[in-house]
C-alpha cells in the first residue's frame, strides 16, 4: 500500500502525519520524503544515513569537431538552455529538463549527454522505518527529477509513506502521482480550508482517492469539516489543538513517543486509510 | 523602488499573516502575493479585481487521437513519463499526453511520423490586479497541477512594480512562496530586502540554513524573524545566533498568539485586531523598515 | 557601428532600462549615419526562464556591435561574447545620455558579468 501525505500549505502537519504513521505502521516500512526542498522527516527519526546517491539530470556536451554550427539543437530547445548563433553552441545546464531533444535533431551527432548533479538521496534505517530522503542542491530550480529518484526508491509490495511537497505545482504531481491514496492535512481555518480546496482538485485530477486530516482542530471554525461532507471527503482523523503537540515537535519528537495517548488517534488513521483504500 | 521579500523556508510560520500586517503597517505600499500555489493573503486583504489576465507560459502535447498511429515512438521518446500507452479501456487504443506531467519539451511532437501531435500553448492561470484597503494588490492562481510558478511569480512582480511606477509608491511587500526552489528564486532577486519568518522548531532551525544560504548566493541582505518565539524560547535564541552567524540581521521576535487565527477568521490582520502580537508585529516592522536596502531598483 | 541601448520606450529621450533580459525594447543606434530603430524583446520578456539569453539572441541576431545597458548577468554575458557583442554597462538616465557617454568613450567594455544571473 503506498499513501502520500499532502498539504496545499505547508506547516499543517504533514510531516507529523507522515512519520507518526510510519511509526505505527509496523515494518518493513519506507518512507519516502520527498520534500526535496525542505526535507523533515529526518529531524524526528534517528539513525545515521547508511547509503549516499548522487542525483544527475543529463545534459548536452557538445564534440565541436563534429559541431558544423547549423543551430538546429538552440532552434529546439523549449528552455534555452542550448544556443547556437553560427558558432559551437552555449549550453545552460541550470536551465535544462533533460528531455534529450537537442541530441536527437542534430543532424551531425554532435550532441551527448552528461550527467549533471542536482541533489542527493539518502537511505537510513531508523528503528525499523527506511527513511528514503532527497534533498536538492541550494540554487537548483529543478525538483521533479529528485522527487521521481526519490519514488524509485519504492519497493513494490511494502508498505510506504510518502512524505510530499507543500502546495499543488509540479513537484507535488510527481510526488502523489502513482500513490495508492492521499491523506490531505490541512488546519479548521480559512487559510487551510482555501489550500485544502485547491489540494482536493488537484488530487482528484489526478484520479487518486484521497481522504482528510484535520490538524489542530479547536483554532478555528467548522468550515474545513462542512467542506468535507458536502464534497464528499471522508474526514480520517481530528487532530486536537494540544500544545504538547507542538511543543514535542518543536523538539523533533515523535508524538506517539512522547504523548502515547495518542497513538490510538494515529492507529485510527490508518484503520480508517486501509478501509478508504479497500472501498475505492 | 524598493521590494520587501517575505519568505519562511518551511511553510506555516506565519508568513502570510506577518506580510498582511506589513501591508497594512506601511499603508502607501503595492502588495504582491507571490505564494501562487497556495495563495492566502486574498483571505486578509480582501481585494476587489479591478483587472484579470490570462497567464499562459509554455506549450503542452496533445495527441489527435483520429491521426494517431499507435507506433508508440512518443511514449519510447518522452523523459518525464508523460506519455500514456494505451490501455485495456482504450477501445481505438491512442496515446494519450498527460497535461500534468508534460514538460513542453516538444521531442514527441518533433518525432511523430505521422505528425499527430499538437503543441499548443498552456493555460497555466490567470493573475489579477485588485484594491484593497491598503493599497493595490497583485495577486494570481495558478492552475492546479500546472507548471512555471516561477514564471507566474516574474509576471505578477513585474505588473506590480508597474502599479507602483503608475501610483508613485516607493515600496513593494512581496509575500514569497515557501521553500527554496524556483519560485522562490523567481521571487527574491533583486529585492532590497528578505524578511525570513521562522519558528523556533527543529525544522524552523533546519530550514532557515538553507533558506539563509539562498538569500547569499543571491547577494541579497536578510532579517530574521522569530514567530511563535515563546514556544520555544531556547530554540528561538539558537536560531537567532544561527541567523547572526549566518550574516543576517535579526528583525524581531512575536509571541504565540491565539489572536491570530481569530483575526484571520474576521478577514482581518492582527494588527487591525488588537491582538496582543500586534505590538511585537509593529516592532518587527520598524525594523525592517530601518535597513536601508541598497540592492532595489530604483 | 550599431549600439544596442535597453529601454522600455522608443526614442532617444526614453529611460535607459537597468536590465537587459526583461528590457522591454532595444534601441538600436548607428553610430555613423544617426539612425534609430526599435527592436521588441517579448520573446525575452515572455520567457519562462531563460530571458537574457533570448534577450542576447534577439540583439546579436539584429547585427549590433555592443550593447549599452545597466545590468549584463552571466548567461547573457556569455551568449553576447559568444556572438562577438560587447557589453557596455552604465548608470546613464536615459538612452541620449548613455549614446553620450558610449560616443565620447566613457564607457569602459565589460569583461564579464556585473550581476548575479535572474537580477531582475
Amino acid at each position: 500500500m503506498i499513501i502520500a501525505v499532502a498539504s496545499g500549505k505547508g506547516g499543517t502537519g504533514k510531516t507529523t502525519v507522515a512519520v507518526n504513521l510510519a511509526r505505527v505502521i509496523g515494518s518493513p516500512v519506507r518512507l519516502l520524503d520527498c520534500d526535496v526542498e525542505e526535507p523533515n522527516a529526518h529531524l524526528f527519526l534517528s539513525g545515521e544515513a547508511s547509503e549516499r546517491e548522487t542525483i544527475s539530470v543529463p545534459v548536452p556536451a557538445v564534440d565541436e569537431s563534429l559541431c558544423d554550427a547549423c543551430g538546429e539543437c538552440g532552434r529546439f530547445c523549449a528552455y534555452h538552455a542550448i544556443v547556437s548563433l553560427a558558432t559551437k553552441p552555449l549550453v545552460f545546464p541550470e536551465l535544462c529538463h533533460g528531455c534529450g531533444g537537442c541530441a536527437l535533431v542534430c543532424p551531425r551527432g554532435a550532441i551527448r549527454e552528461v550527467d549533471r548533479r542536482i541533489g542527493v538521496i539518502e537511505i537510513r534505517n531508523a528503528d525499523g522505518i527506511v527513511l528514503v530522503q532527497g534533498l536538492l542542491d541550494v540554487g537548483v530550480a529543478m525538483a521533479p527529477p529528485l522527487v521521481r529518484a526519490v519514488k524509485a526508491k519504492l519497493v513494490p509490495g511494502e508498505h510506504t509513506i510518502i512524505d510530499a511537497p507543500p502546495g499543488t505545482a509540479c513537484p507535488v504531481v510527481a510526488a502523489v502521482r502513482g500513490a495508492d491514496f492521499v491523506i490531505l492535512v490541512t488546519e479548521p481555518t480559512p487559510f487551510g480550508l482555501n489550500d485544502l480546496a485547491l489540494a482536493a482538485d488537484m488530487t482528484a485530477s489526478l484520479g487518486v482517492p484521497f481522504g482528510v486530516v484535520v490538524n489542530r482542530v479547536g483554532v478555528g471554525d467548522g468550515r474545513v469539516h462542512a467542506f468535507c461532507r458536502e464534497r464528499g471527503i471522508p474526514v480520517l482523523l481530528d487532530i486536537p489543538d494540544d500544545r504538547r503537540i507542538a511543543e514535542a515537535y518543536s523538539r523533533g519528537k515523535l508524538v506517539v513517543d512522547a504523548l502515547p495517548e495518542y497513538r490510538g488517534h494515529f492507529e485510527r488513521l490508518l484503520e480508517r486509510t486501509r478501509e478508504a483504500v479497500r472501498a475505492s | 523602488m524598493k521590494e520587501i521579500v517575505v519568505i519562511s523556508g518551511k511553510g506555516g510560520t506565519g508568513k502570510t499573516s506577518i506580510a498582511a500586517c506589513f501591508a497594512v503597517l506601511a499603508r502607501e505600499a503595492v502588495v504582491v502575493d507571490c505564494d501562487v500555489d497556495a495563495a492566502d493573503l486574498h483571505l486578509l486583504l480582501t481585494p476587489r479585481v479591478v483587472r484579470r489576465s490570462e497567464f499562459r507560459s509554455g506549450r503542452e502535447a496533445v495527441i489527435r487521437r483520429e491521426s494517431c498511429t499507435r507506433c508508440g515512438i512518443c511514449f519510447d521518446l518522452c523523459r518525464f513519463k508523460a506519455v500514456a500507452a494505451p490501455g485495456p479501456a482504450d477501445g481505438d487504443g491512442s496515446y494519450a499526453v498527460d497535461p500534468a506531467s508534460c514538460e513542453g519539451c516538444g521531442v514527441c511532437v518533433r518525432f511523430c511520423p505521422a505528425g499527430a501531435i499538437d503543441f499548443p500553448e498552456r493555460l497555466s492561470g490567470v493573475w489579477m490586479v485588485s484594491e484593497t484597503r491598503c493599497g493595490p494588490m497583485v495577486h494570481a492562481r495558478l492552475g492546479t497541477a500546472a507548471e512555471n510558478s516561477g514564471k507566474l511569480v516574474s509576471t505578477v512582480r513585474r505588473e506590480a512594480r508597474r502599479v507602483a511606477e503608475e501610483t508613485g509608491r516607493s515600496l513593494v511587500i512581496v509575500d514569497g512562496p515557501p521553500g527554496i526552489g524556483c519560485p522562490v528564486i523567481a521571487s527574491l532577486t533583486g529585492a532590497a530586502l528578505v524578511v525570513v519568518v521562522t519558528e523556533p522548531t527543529v525544522s524552523g532551525e533546519h530550514d532557515l540554513e538553507r533558506v539563509l544560504a539562498l538569500a547569499r548566493h543571491f547577494g541579497i541582505p536578510a532579517a530574521v524573524c522569530v514567530n511563535k518565539w515563546d514556544i520555544n524560547p531556547g530554540m528561538a535564541g539558537r536560531i537567532e545566533a544561527l541567523a547572526l552567524r549566518a550574516g543576517a540581521g535579526l528583525a524581531g521576535r512575536i509571541r504565540y498568539d491565539v489572536e491570530v487565527t481569530r483575526a484571520q477568521i474576521e478577514c482581518l490582520t492582527a494588527v487591525e485586531t488588537g491582538a496582543p502580537s500586534a505590538k511585537d508585529i509593529a516592532a518587527v516592522w520598524e525594523n525592517v523598515t530601518s535597513y536601508g536596502g541598497t540592492n532595489g531598483i530604483d | 557601428m550599431r549600439v544596442a541601448f535597453t529601454t522600455s520606450g522608443d526614442s532617444l529621450d526614453a529611460a535607459l532600462d537597468a536590465r537587459f533580459g526583461r528590457a522591454p525594447r532595444f534601441l538600436v543606434c548607428d553610430t555613423d549615419s544617426g539612425a534609430v530603430e526599435v527592436i521588441d524583446n517579448q520573446k525575452g520578456m515572455d520567457a519562462a526562464q531563460g530571458a537574457g539569453i533570448q534577450a542576447a539572441q534577439t540583439v546579436a541576431r539584429a547585427g549590433v556591435q555592443a550593447v549599452v545597458t545597466g545590468h549584463c548577468g552571466p548567461k547573457a554575458f556569455r551568449v553576447l561574447s559568444e556572438a562577438g557583442v560587447a557589453v557596455y554597462t552604465t548608470d546613464a538616465a536615459t538612452v541620449a545620455e548613455a549614446l553620450e557617454r558610449f560616443r565620447s568613450g566613457g564607457l569602459t567594455e565589460a569583461r564579464s558579468a556585473d550581476v548575479d544571473g535572474h537580477w531582475v
